[in-house]
């Protein structure tokens, strides 16, 4: 292959890594723009997802469409249950105190990796996609499941914008993100808003694993990559702020495909690290960010 | 905090070290062995209380200091030959530099923005561990050999694999560094850095100079915690990544968590209780970590102060 169509896929991987780390990004940002709560758990989150879309989808026989489906509505219920779960048990009791939720959100973490290794075992496991099309290029095939994330992806963000700005569930959700004191006088009700806000980032971030999971595996370890990622992308959108979450997903995502298509991943990472702690130093608002409150 | 018995906490803690001593001789073969590595560890953990205790700066990244003692000493016998003494300060010297760096860089954010900048950083060394895998062993790690861990005095030579010279060597480490962090914390700069600490704004306002009473906590936090990975590399004679990974930044938060923070007896309160479960517990199930998960959640849920730190709310007041 030559250099152009080299480019070409790397950029289509770049973007489907993108679509995926914009959605579970976006479970973060939400989850820190509106409780202000670092969640450290959020890629276990992720992980779990895939995890229960393996499970679903092998214990429902027939096309692999059909499990594919039932896991891509029944998985992120399953997780956004459980977050809530934990949202009501941990974090409501520490007064959502910034510290002391990262302590136990890191507490979270760990429970969640012991149980998937306990119960799901140190297996990665495939799921089949739901359908496998492949979309022939004058260079090379592409697989039509990918560019299908893409859109699904596209489609996911562009409904919780429009839920976030044109609904009153987002008309309170930035209410509350923007003074939740005064949100509280005016009747609204805090404390069930923050519960719907953590489930609804776990959400996001599960929704992204079953996604993912028929091109990259379900594994127990599968949900470091993509909390350093999101992190990564939270910060250069600028903390809480949605649209720059996207554009910055879409940038992560298309140069870290093409990076470590030319050069090595590690190489790669350092360098993206390296470059949003120093963002994170001189500019702590984000790239794209508003002024930091 | 404890004005007014400077000789009741000396005496305790002079107490502390001599049981640790008596200790030594009534152990049997594995707790002895395990003692000593504790030690090693409750001085990680010792120097990451300095900052989290006494500053209230939460780092998430405190395994690259330790990683940056460990590698430094490591390396230095490994790849360049040096004797342990020269080795062991080749690596506190490590720490103290790259300290210096991170504190000028993450110093200018503070609050949550300081724990995800101490971690990047972290993951930043850990990377580089990685990618220079052809020096360091990559994940695999390296072992340093024993004949180049044994210390010669002239005539005498200290062969730091013999457990006995090894506990010794990790007691007395251990007692300088308690002794070293008694006496800041009783220390004009240790009290400014506890007023940090309840009201930045004051203190600065008071006219101290918060941000260099700061760097000089980092500086010291990562050269004591240096100072822990150095001697555990020539101690127990293993160089590897995972010591620098994430893990190794949560342990000790853990550790000072469980102890009590701003006490200077809680991390090894804590070490030990921590490794006492752990070592219950895996009599019945591997899943260690579900104990570690567990474990912080119901701590700051539950006991945010710690063991000593309850203690010291509770019934003994003069606790430094």
């Amino acid at each position: 292959m030559h250099f152009g169509p080299h480019l070409l896929l790397a950029a289509l991987e770049g973007l489907v890594t993108s679509a995926v780390l914009a959605l579970t990004a976006l479970g973060l940002s939400l989850v820190f723009g509106v409780m202000r709560v670092v969640n450290v758990a959020h890629g276990e989150f992720f992980m779990l997802g895939a995890v229960l879309a393996w499970a679903i989808s092998t214990a429902i026989s027939g096309h692999p469409a059909l499990g594919f489906l039932a896991a891509l509505v029944i998985a992120p219920l399953i997780v956004g249950a459980i977050a809530l779960v934990a949202e009501r048990l941990v974090l409501r009791r520490l007064n959502y105190n910034p510290e002391a939720t990262i302590v136990a959100t890191i507490g979270m973490l760990y429970i969640i990796q012991q149980l998937a290794l306990t119960f799901y075992g140190p297996e990665a496991r495939p799921v089949e996609p739901p359908f496998s099309y492949r979309i022939l290029l004058p260079w090379f095939g592409y697989s039509g499941y990918k560019l299908s994330i893409i859109a699904a992806s596209a489609l996911l963000l562009i409904a919780t914008w429009l839920v976030l700005t044109r609904t009153k569930i987002g008309l309170i959700m930035r209410a509350t993100q923007y003074d939740s004191e005064t949100a509280q006088a005016f009747g609204i009700p805090v404390d069930r808003v923050y519960g719907g806000v953590f489930a609804l980032g776990a959400m996001l971030a599960a929704v992204a694993a079953v996604l993912i999971v028929p091109i990259s595996q379900a594994h127990y370890l599968m949900g470091q990559d993509p909390l350093l990622l999101s992190f990564i992308v939270v910060i250069i959108g600028g903390l809480g702020s949605l649209r720059g979450t996207v554009v910055a997903a879409v940038l992560i995502g298309l140069s870290d495909g093409i990076i470590s298509m030319f050069f090595s991943p590690t190489l790669a990472k350092i360098v993206a690290t390296l470059l949003v702690a120093m963002v994170l130093v001189f500019r702590p608002q984000g790239l794209f960010g508003t002024a930091s409150r | 905090m404890s004005e007014a018995s400077p000789a009741k906490a000396y005496a305790l803690h002079l107490g502390v070290i001599a049981l640790l001593f008596l200790l030594s001789f009534v152990l049997p073969e594995y707790y002895h062995g395990l003692l000593a590595r504790i030690m090693v560890l409750a001085v990680f953990a010792m120097g990451y209380n300095m900052l989290f205790g006494y500053v209230g700066l939460l780092s998430l990244g405190h395994a690259m200091f330790f990683g940056a003692g460990l590698y430094g000493a490591g390396l230095a016998v490994i790849q360049l030959g040096w004797g342990v003494p020269l080795a062991f300060l080749g690596g506190i010297a490590c720490g103290a530099v790259l300290a210096l760096v991170i504190g000028l860089l993450a110093l200018r954010t503070t609050g949550v923005a300081f724990m995800i900048v101490t971690m990047m950083f972290a993951q930043v060394f850990y990377l580089v561990i990685l990618y220079f895998s052809s020096w360091t062993g990559g994940d695999q790690g390296m072992v340093v050999p024993q004949p180049a861990r044994v210390l010669t005095f002239g005539a005498t030579a200290l062969d730091l694999t013999n457990p006995t010279v090894r506990y010794m060597t990790a007691l007395a480490l251990f007692s300088i560094v308690l002794l070293i962090t008694l006496g800041i914390v009783r220390s004009r700069h240790g009290r400014v850095l506890i007023a940090i600490r309840e009201n930045e704004e004051r203190t600065k306002m008071l006219g101290y100079d918060t941000f260099s009473n700061k760097l000089a906590a980092v500086v010291v936090s990562g050269t004591i915690c240096a100072a822990s990975g150095a001697a555990y590399a020539l101690l127990f004679g293993y160089v590897g990544s995972s010591f620098a990974s994430v893990q190794y930044s949560i342990l000790p938060l853990l550790w000072v968590l469980l102890g009590g923070a701003a006490t200077t007896l809680g991390p090894l309160i804590g070490t030990v209780f921590m490794y006492y479960v752990i070592d219950v517990t895996s009599g019945y199930t591997s899943a260690y970590l579900l104990i570690v998960g567990i474990a912080l959640i119901l701590l700051v849920l539950f006991f945010p102060k710690g063991i000593l730190g309850s203690i010291r709310q509770r019934w003994l007041g003069w606790l430094p």
